[in-house]
């Protein structure tokens, strides 16, 4: 197949960007969309250009790393899928494919692709563990868990932290991410000593990271690449308001 | 302990409303986690929801009362009569109606409020440009966003500005299509037999209707009970239902009116 | 061959305390000095890599008081390849009342490493094993539970209790996720410094003791010392020395090789793992291989046609001209024959003509039994997430038609050495997780390496750690300014400038596919002599060409992926060729490691362990200087050496 490829390329943090555009010849359907993108590293190389730069690593979806806007979609056409899983079988010979960074100003776009995510991470320290030193656990066998609990928190502790939620939100909001993993843990008995201190304080970090807030479009849960439902959201906001109107932190 | 430290990082986007406003700047401490969630967008959303709601109440009597025209000019203007006499002697004269235009009041006022201010942030969180932040044209309307979402702030505003025009018309009489007149039915039938009253009315209650239906079901799930897939699908059932049971309720009287049914 | 390498002293680990093996690690914590928590504050340690074992560690050491400082190449500690781990984590809680204990499973790890591991550590790591399980769960790990809300467990490769905890198909992901939460606390509270985006590019050592580390910015392309008191590599194993591997492209071996170029000795290099079920490679341009988990052996039946060159599909072809070769070379284990076993066996299947799918290169691992007897709502209920991955990498659905399979490299046994403490030979360099050597011989079982890497980090270098710290550390300060600090980054700097410079006509990835190819046919599944030879050859000529004709793009000061992955690839050619070495001196067969010249007359690996039975600690001499072999040899008092069987 040929392809045509418009990519947006900035060569740091503070540089404009532009979309330019490759043409890549010699692309099999088999190629995930990240091969592809190597093949046409290799061009530009070859041509003595410099390489496209975008973030990736495990290359088989669990990572959560590779982070393209393909035709306007986070993670491109095929549902379910993180950019590395998806196949150029699902593109068409002659197609004209636009690539973009994640665009949120909390994002800041690093290098052509690249974008900094470091905002999630600040979440998590702001209160997305359940305080648990190393030693201090008693037998695992102690607590029993409910199935259903342990079936819930482990389909909201699947989220894979890559920030598509973001990138679809037309508020720019991240509460799919930080829903997911007060899901995951609210879900479980032994989260539920920092549940409200918890919800506050990752809902604040939220805030001060300057994601918007969510109205519930579901656009994110279109592109989750793991499939993280917008209830959990709900479930982070009832959290949220039980904890203002409870004084227990 | 969470947000036992400072780990906020000072935002870039300067704005007036978020320095006259005051906006949630990082966990501060543990006692401070409460005050600092009150500004978080989850409580404004919330806070949206419940003024919302509220509106949505005042609507469905505001529809049953509207429906009264059908029993003739006595008991409508009867019934607007009662309106400010209800809760007499308890209350005084028009006490229970000013109770329900404060609390609507307040209720709007809160609600252009949170709106304005979510707006804001959430401008500030795709650098103005929203869901089309993108340079790419392809997929401008998402994967999966309706239309009702996609319009909930301009519908609004639509609305709100329907709400000034509507009061200025039906409520005080100082706008007044077809003739002014003391009788509230009178006032009605006048408006509603020009055929661009009629047409401003609709235009407004369908853009009313697409806000209620996402406004209602994102209230629930802004208050937290979007629990399940299966607690999804009953909350779009409920607000498909109460949008067209008010698009439907709302619209009746001046189409019959218009068609000449009553007059 | 003699000129390859020389023979040098032996060594031998001297932290073990002597006694009975079930009193070791008691007496090692006893043993071992302490520091007082009022104390800890001054002191420093640097941690590189964030997978299991370097999060793990971060974070406890962090709750301990010390100053912790983490680095790691992706942008987010999340991001490390243990979330890849799809299986389980092995524990001996005996929750299934099956005979399962400590002894039991010490015994299979050592057996399963074909008894070229070290019995202390192995030991120790069986008797830990289950605290990380009490420590997972506490952290709100969401393993899987039976209907009465209790853990659940399966079984996996090379035993026959059900030991395995897991977290459906990603239980890898799960503790990592619970270990950088952990983490990330600590970064809240202030006593880890997390630095992403920071590759390590070298080791300072002053005066025989480890002190710092020289980073590259990645975004800036700044160059940085940090200094410490001590450091710690857990920056896991370097399958991608093969380019095709399970690995996340980003892996390497940098941390470990620098760290053996400053005097660290590297062990067992030879021992790499290769996994019987990832998905066939599809064409030239592949960049990576995925592993389907070892767990789908508990339900799959792997098979092939009884007919060479048999075109039909696997649909067509009836039960009795199936060869279910695992289930019958293998009756007491069937399909969960240890890793090595298994790959081997579909080696041969298929140089035999019988391969399945386009290159003959694959067998067939089907379910069709399973979903039979289970329903197809309990298979998606185990396997769902492996089947859809299956399904969108191949475009095949596994439930109607069988997975076609092929082992890749998957994980390295080898690793920089280490003696109880997780000390490697330079003072001050602790070494966890994949990046050490020492617990899993010549092959590991599955689900085991999550089990070390939380055993590491969370429980045993803790406790060794402070040993070092009380006798070695905060005698004197040092600073950047420091000549071996100096000499370090101007070194890292010169190396840079080099790969600049050399503005060649290939670029970094196609010499990263032919070397990765080179080693895949010579020191893959089956070495040899003549083999390996040509292939020590090819390694040197083609890291010759790489040093005169690579083309990197770019500058250093900017975010360069090019410029990153030529370093990564520079060292891949000199531990290749370590590999070689080291699988050439070691002329017996041994677990993942398979020499023609020592097998069995019905083709199984051929041990010797009476020349053979000591861990390979390989010094590094010089560029181009033939390495020095300082054997540790191995001794064991209980478990009788056997020629291993599954039969």
């Amino acid at each position: 197949m040929k392809i045509t490829l418009r990519i947006w390329r900035q060569h740091d943090r503070e540089a404009a960007g532009r979309m330019v555009s490759y043409g890549v010849d010699g692309v099999s359907p088999d190629m995930s969309f990240l091969e592809m993108l190597d093949v046409l590293n290799e061009q530009l190389t070859a041509a003595g250009d410099d390489p496209v730069a975008f973030d990736n690593d495990c290359r088989e979806g669990i990572c959560g790393m590779c982070s393209l806007v393909i035709n306007g979609i986070a993670h491109g056409p095929e549902g379910l899928t993180a950019s590395c899983q998806l196949y150029m079988r699902h593109f068409s010979d002659g197609d004209t494919i636009d690539i973009e960074p994640w665009r949120s100003p909390s994002f800041p776009i690093l290098k052509d692709l690249i974008v900094d995510r470091s905002a999630f991470d600040r979440i998590i320290q702001a209160g997305g563990y359940i305080s648990s030193p190393t030693g201090a656990a008693p037998d695992a066998a102690a607590m029993l868990v409910p199935k259903k609990d342990a079936d819930r928190a482990f389909d909201a502790a699947i989220c894979i932290g890559c920030g598509a939620c973001v990138a679809a939100c037309p508020n720019g909001s991240a509460m799919l991410f930080t829903g997911a993993k007060a899901t995951h843990l609210g879900a479980l008995p032994q989260g539920q000593i920092e549940r409200n201190s918890r919800s506050l304080a990752m809902v604040n970090q939220h805030d001060a990271e300057g994601f918007g807030g969510c109205t519930e479009i579901g656009e994110c849960t279109a592109v989750c690449p793991v499939g993280i439902p917008l209830d959990m959201i709900s479930r982070l906001n009832g959290d949220v308001l039980s904890a203002l109107r409870h004084n227990t932190t | 302990m969470p947000g036992a430290c400072e780990i906020a990082r000072p935002r870039m986007l300067a704005s007036w409303l978020d320095r006259a406003y005051g906006r949630p700047m990082g966990t501060g401490n543990v006692v401070g986690l409460r005050s600092t969630a009150v500004r978080s967008s989850v409580a404004l959303h919330a806070a949206m929801a419940v003024s919302g709601l509220i509106m949505v109440l005042f609507l469905l009597a505001h529809m049953y009362g509207n429906l009264k025209i059908f029993e003739g000019r006595q008991a409508f203007d009867g019934y607007s009569g009662y309106l400010r006499e209800a809760g007499e002697p308890l209350l005084p004269r028009t006490g229970a109606l000013w109770i329900v235009r404060v609390v609507l009041l307040i209720s709007v006022l809160v609600h252009i409020y949170a709106a304005f201010t979510l707006w804001h942030r959430s401008r500030s969180a795709t650098a103005g440009k929203g869901g089309w932040r993108y340079e790419t044209t392809k997929n401008r309307r998402g994967v999966q966003r309706s239309y009702a979402s996609f319009t909930m702030r301009w519908g609004g505003v639509v609305v709100g500005l329907f709400v000034i025009y509507h009061l200025l018309h039906l409520s005080a009489d100082y706008i007044a299509p077809g003739g002014a007149s003391p009788s509230p039915y009178q006032r009605v039938v006048n408006g509603f037999s020009i055929w661009w009253v009629v047409l401003s009315y609709m235009i407004a209650l369908i853009a009313l209707g697409f806000h209620l239906r996402h406004g209602v079901w994102s209230a629930f799930a802004s208050l937290g009970t979007n629990s399940s897939v299966a607690r999804r699908r009953v909350l779009n059932l409920v607000a498909t239902f109460v949008a067209l049971l008010i698009l439907v309720g709302f619209l009746i009287p001046p189409l019959v009116i218009f068609a000449g049914w009553v007059r | 061959m003699a000129e390859l390498f020389t023979v040098g002293e032996t060594i031998r680990d001297t932290k073990a305390p002597a006694g009975p093996i079930q009193d070791q690690w008691e007496a090692r914590r006893f043993g071992a000095k302490l520091i007082s928590p009022a104390n800890r504050r001054s002191l420093s340690v640097i941690i590189v890599g964030t997978g299991l074992a370097g999060a793990s560690a971060a974070a406890t050491l962090g709750e301990a008081g010390y100053r912790v400082k983490s680095f790691c190449y992706q942008d987010s500690p999340r991001r490390a390849h243990s979330i890849a781990a799809q299986g389980g984590i092995n524990a001996a809680k005996d929750y299934r009342n099956d005979g399962d204990s400590i002894r039991r499973l010490f015994y299979d790890t050592v057996k399963g490493g074909d008894y070229r591991s070290r019995e202390s550590n192995v030991y120790r790591l069986a008797e830990v094993s289950s605290s990380i399980i009490d420590q997972c769960v506490a952290q709100g790990v969401p393993f899987a539970r039976d209907y009465g809300g209790l853990l659940d467990t399966r079984s996996f490769g090379g035993v026959q209790v059900s030991r395995t905890f897991y977290a459906r198909g990603q239980t890898g992901q799960q503790l990592l996720l619970g270990a950088y939460q952990a983490l990330e606390r600590q970064a809240a509270a202030g006593t880890v410094e997390v630095h992403t985006r920071h590759e390590m590019l070298d080791l300072i050592v002053i005066d025989g003791k480890t002190r710092g580390i020289v980073v590259r910015d990645m975004v800036t392309g700044a160059l940085e010392t940090h200094l410490a008191d001590a450091v710690v590599l857990a920056s896991g194993g370097y399958s991608n020395v093969y380019h095709l591997s399970t690995n996340a492209v980003g892996c390497n071996t940098t941390a470990t090789w620098r760290a053996h170029r400053k005097g660290a000795l590297f062990a067992n290099p030879c021992f790499t793992q290769i996994h019987p079920t990832c998905i066939p490679v599809s064409g030239e341009h592949q960049s990576k291989l995925t592993l389907m988990s070892e767990s789908l052996r508990n339900d799959g039946r792997i098979w092939v046609p009884k007919e060479a060159a048999d075109g039909r599909r696997p649909g067509e072809i009836p039960d009795g001209e199936r060869d279910y070769y695992l289930e019958r070379q293998y009756p007491a284990f069937g399909n969960l024959v240890p890793r090595d076993v298994a790959s081997r066996a579909a080696k041969n299947q298929c140089d035999a003509g019988r391969g399945a799918g386009p290159g003959g290169r694959g067998v067939y691992l089907d379910f069709a039994d399973a979903i039979a007897r289970l329903g197809r709502a309990a298979i998606e209920e185990k396997y769902g997430n492996l089947f859809d991955m299956y399904h969108k990498i191949t475009d095949d659905d596994p439930y109607q038609v069988p997975m076609r399979i092929y082992p890749a490299v998957h994980y390295t046994m080898g690793g920089l050495w280490v003696d109880y403490d997780l000390e490697s030979s330079i003072p001050g360099l602790f070494v966890i997780g994949e990046a050490n050597f020492s617990d899993h011989g010549a092959n590991r079982l599955g689900a085991s390496a999550l089990m070390q890497g939380l055993a590491d980090g969370y429980f045993i270098l803790p406790n060794t750690i402070s040993d070092y710290f009380a006798k070695n550390a905060g005698t004197e300060t040092t600073d950047a300014s420091h000549p071996e600090a100096v000499k370090a980054v101007d070194a890292v700097r010169a190396r840079i400038t080099t790969f600049l410079t050399i503005n060649g006509d290939r670029s970094v990835d196609s010499f990263h596919q032919e070397l990765g190819s080179i080693v895949w046919e010579y020191c893959g599944m089956e070495r040899n002599a003549e083999g390996l030879q040509r292939a020590l050859g090819l390694i040197r000529a083609l890291r010759e060409e790489f040093w005169t004709n690579v083309k990197v793009t770019g500058t250093n000061e900017e975010l360069n992926q090019t410029l990153e992955r030529a370093g990564r690839v520079a060292d891949f050619f000199e531990l290749a060729e370590l590999m070689c070495i080291d699988a050439l001196h070691r002329l017996e067969s041994c677990g993942s490691h398979f020499r023609t010249e020592s097998q069995t007359d019905d083709g199984e690996a051929l041990r010797d362990d009476a020349a053979f039975a000591y861990v390979a600690a390989w010094e590094f001499t010089g560029d181009n200087a033939p390495p020095i072999l300082r054997k540790e040899s191995l001794e064991y008092h209980n478990v009788e050496l056997t020629q291993r069987s599954y039969k």
